[in-house]
């Protein structure tokens, strides 16, 4: 049976990635292995050091940019992470300078919000009502 | 006065799509699409949404705006103000 170890964001800069996704959003790098031009870097949060693993990974191949603007403008995330309380999560990040493309909202049983990763991204956060 | 104004008022999915702007708006079409999807099970999928949502700025009823590389939906409900003029204010001139 399969297990979902490792699940991956397209970013423009690895290292601008790594400082957002840690600083900012509060991961902690779990893999950091030099592959050539690249890296393997993975993400985990502190909460869940064993569990699933973001992958950092470059967005180098020319079909990944046309890809992600698409999803940006209408609003689409890449990716999608829990957290306890949604609304007070968009409050300490816009604290932090992260812009929302979609305020914390109530979606049947879950409460939702949408924010820009600043690597090409959209992030949905969800709360589990 | 528009026949395009009436024939995007004419349908459901359409006026529901106006409900939430009034609540709430500026979305995206992500957003647009979880609302009508879970707060009134609509699971019309997203091209059709967009297809309203481009009837709906043809009436002139939606306005889209770009914010650096994201694409946000508006109301505007000023062409409703062409039927107030047209069925209401008359009788109130009376």
């Amino acid at each position: 049976m399969p297990r979902i170890t490792v699940s991956s964001v397209f970013v423009d800069d690895q290292e601008k990635a790594r400082r957002f996704y840690t600083d900012v959003l509060g991961f902690q790098v779990k893999h950091d292995v030099p592959l050539g031009d690249a890296r393997w870097l993975t993400v985990v949060s502190p909460e869940v050091p064993d569990g699933t693993e973001l992958l950092l990974e470059p967005d180098g191949h020319p079909a990944v940019r046309p890809y992600k603007d698409a999803l940006v403008a209408d609003g689409i995330p890449a990716t999608y992470f829990e957290v306890d309380d949604v609304r007070a999560e968009a409050d300490r990040l816009r604290g932090a300078g992260v812009r929302f493309t979609q305020e914390p909202a109530e979606m049947g049983e879950v409460i939702v919000a949408v924010l820009d990763d600043t690597c090409g991204n959209l992030i949905q956060l969800l709360q589990h009502a | 006065m528009s026949d395009d104004l009436f024939k995007a008022l004419a349908d459901p999915t359409r006026r529901t799509i106006l409900d939430e702007l009034v609540d709430t708006d500026g979305q995206t079409l992500f957003e647009l699409c979880g609302r009508l999807a879970m707060k009134h099970g609509l699971s019309s999928s997203r091209q059709a949404i967009s297809q309203h949502l481009g009837v709906l700025e043809a009436a002139g009823l939606v306005s889209t705006r770009r914010e650096g590389r994201y694409k946000f939906h508006y109301l505007d409900a000023t062409p409703l103000h062409s039927i107030a003029a047209r069925w209401i204010d008359p009788t109130e001139r009376t």
